[in-house]
């Protein structure tokens, strides 16, 4: 739907704002751009409808290169939200929901029915029809912006921080209003923010600039799990990293990655020293490739000292195991759930590559109900 | 109380030739500042476009400004000869810079978010000044016609001197008969009067052109609302 290729903006005087951009968005994503103050979020978004013109590269939009259509044309097609809010002074609420309608020459008639329509999506009554913005509150008014955007039916919205001069409580009204809004109509949206919640919240897709180069763009549970690099961990925030763990970290990233195992065709007698040795009560089973099959545990030796020979015998299969890329959220849900002292950790091919025990689930619980505490106190 | 009544009697004995002076006068006025407006606002869109050209051309018509009134007619009668049409044409010089200027910056002064605003929903140039540029600026453009309009009210009372009328002959009359203080004010009460109803009512056409409206609501709170 949305492709950057190569683009760079150079402005008068030498200043790099945007450099080789290489992007692409699919139909319906929520993009976000972010990135600190100056970083070029705001130059790139323009690009997108010729506010700006790229020094460099090309843009399409369906395939079509948009410096190959007439800008005001293209315009009419892509909606348009701005911090300031924008609305004319002058004209009613009626007139600035409709006027791109308007410009595409709609009858009088239809476009009042449309601005009715657009006004209900924000459970506001028609009367404000009539009123001009400055008796608006400045939620309402970015309310009447969004929908002057939508009027059209536009696929594609460019959102330049449209919450950033809103008190926190009505920005996470809209956040919320507008969210279901975009699902709901299926549209495309490019939304510049420096607001990392609001990204977090927002977003399909994130993509964090600095100094005008791209540096991640991803999910935000791909953000979150595995920050580029240090500037975007500082971005997000040690904070946010810590309570999001549980949420986005992997059991391979906390597992240990050396259980104690044994094949099933050892001795017992093996078996034994073998626990003795690494003081643990039980062992996971595993064949010669390295499968896991099941366990053996110190009660069922005891029991069956006399019958068996082999680990093999007395081997119990029934092993609950996780898929080394599952949340450490769902295994632990699993491990309190069914009242487990550890839990297997096997790849695609069930082959064992680690465990994952309470203790160390316990670690995470401390690292984000503690760790922050505890990196003040060793500072 | 002499002076009121020789002036009531000037006005009773000449209610027809005072009128027709007072109507006169205002005309030269109002073409005056009609030209200068149809010609001034143009150019006042036009530098404020192009920036480079504002100082030019509001320099040039601070100069036009500068020139005593009655050495602007008698320059203009030696080109143009006498009669009301010089006149008029000096009227429309002392109104440029008052139109152009205000109409300059009315137009700088558009909110520079709300003109990006239009060119993003696809306004053309033209439609962006048309319904965005103008409208939002229409009281300060307004503002500028109104000055002109008092100044050009002035300064038409010398309109006489090159035999154009206007009340400025009931003055002359005055000063050249003996005791003529009552004729003078015969012709400075009506100059004065049309000065402050002509700014009175462009005041009121002014603020009525605010773009910030508040509907069925009197003057006073929209004045408020744009303070
Ligand atoms: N018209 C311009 N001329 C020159 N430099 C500009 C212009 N607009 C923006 N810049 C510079 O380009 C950089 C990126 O600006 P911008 O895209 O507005 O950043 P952001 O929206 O991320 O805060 C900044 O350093 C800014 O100063
Ligand atoms: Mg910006």
């Amino acid at each position: 739907m949305l492709k950057f290729e190569h683009v760079s903006k150079k402005y008068k005087g030498g200043k790099i704002a945007v450099s080789n951009l290489n992007l692409e968005f699919k139909k319906g994503e929520f993009i976000v751009f972010i990135g600190p103050s100056g970083c070029g979020k705001t130059t790139t978004m323009k690009m997108i409808n010729r506010l700006i013109e790229p020094t460099e590269g090309k843009i399409f939009i369906n395939g079509e290169d948009i410096m190959e259509k007439d800008p005001v044309k293209l315009r009419r097609e892509i909606g348009y939200v701005i911090q300031q809010i924008g609305l004319f002074p002058h004209m009613t609420i009626q007139e600035n929901i409709s006027l791109v309608l308007k410009l595409l020459k709609w009858p009088e008639e239809k476009r009042k029915k449309r601005a009715e329509e657009l006004l209900s999506l924000v459970d506001m009554t028609p009367d404000y029809l009539e009123r001009y913005p400055h008796e608006l509150s400045g939620g309402q008014q970015q309310r009447i912006g969004v929908l002057r955007a939508l009027a059209a039916d536009q696929p594609l919205i460019l959102m330049d921080e449209p919450f950033g001069a809103l008190d926190p409580i009505t920005r996470d009204a809209l956040q919320d209003e507008f969210k279901n809004l975009q699902k709901k109509l299926d549209k495309t949206i490019v939304f510049v923010t420096h607001d990392m919640d609001e990204a977090l919240k927002l977003a399909d897709k994130i993509v964090i600039l600095r100094d005008g180069q791209l540096v991640q763009c991803g999910t935000p549970e791909e953000i979150l799990r595995e920050p580029a690099d240090e500037f975007v961990e500082e971005f997000i925030g040690k904070e946010r990293l810590v309570q999001a763990k549980p949420n986005i970290t992997t059991v391979e990233q906390i597992m240990n990655a050396h259980p104690v195992t044994i094949t099933s065709d050892e001795q017992l007698s093996n078996a034994i020293t073998v626990m003795k040795t690494n003081r643990v009560d039980s062992l996971l089973v595993i064949d010669k490739e390295g499968v896991l099959e099941g366990y053996i545990d110190v009660e069922a030796i005891d029991q069956n000292r006399k019958k068996a020979k082999s680990v093999a015998d007395i081997l119990n299969p029934d092993t609950f195991s996780v898929q080394k890329d599952a949340l450490v959220r769902d295994t632990i849900r699993q491990i309190l759930k069914k009242g487990l002292k550890y839990v297997p950790v096997v790849d695609e091919q069930k082959h064992l590559v680690g465990i994952v025990t309470r203790t160390s689930l316990v670690d995470i619980v401390y690292d984000s109900i503690w760790g922050d505490e505890e990196l003040e106190r060793a500072q | 109380m002499d002076l009121i009544s020789d002036l009531l009697t000037y006005f009773i004995n000449n209610g027809s030739y005072v009128w027709e002076q007072f109507f006169r006068h205002f005309l030269m006025s109002a073409y005056g500042v009609l030209f200068a407006a149809i010609v001034g606002i143009p150019v006042g869109i036009l530098i404020a476009r192009y920036a480079r050209l504002s100082s030019v051309v509001l320099s040039l018509a601070n100069v036009i400004q500068t020139i005593p009134a009655l050495a602007m007619l008698a320059v203009l009668m030696l080109v143009m000869g006498l009669g009301t049409n010089t006149v008029v044409f000096a009227l429309f010089l002392y109104s440029l810079l008052p139109i152009i200027k205000n109409t300059y910056t009315g137009i700088r002064n558009v909110d520079h978010t709300l003109i990006e605003s239009g060119k993003a929903m696809g306004m053309t140039k033209w439609q962006i000044l048309r319904m965005v540029e103008i409208p939002l600026s229409l009281s300060v453009i307004m503002a500028g016609l109104r000055t002109a309009l008092v100044i050009t009210i002035g300064i038409a009372t010398i309109g006489t001197f090159i035999g154009a009328g206007g009340l400025g002959d009931i003055i002359m009359r005055g000063t050249n008969a003996q005791d003529g203080t009552a004729i003078i004010l015969a012709g400075a009460i009506p100059t004065a009067l049309m000065a402050v109803i002509a700014d009175v009512i462009m005041g009121w056409l002014e603020r009525s052109l605010m773009p910030v409206k508040k509907k069925k609501q009197g003057r006073n709170t929209q004045e408020e609302a744009t303070a």
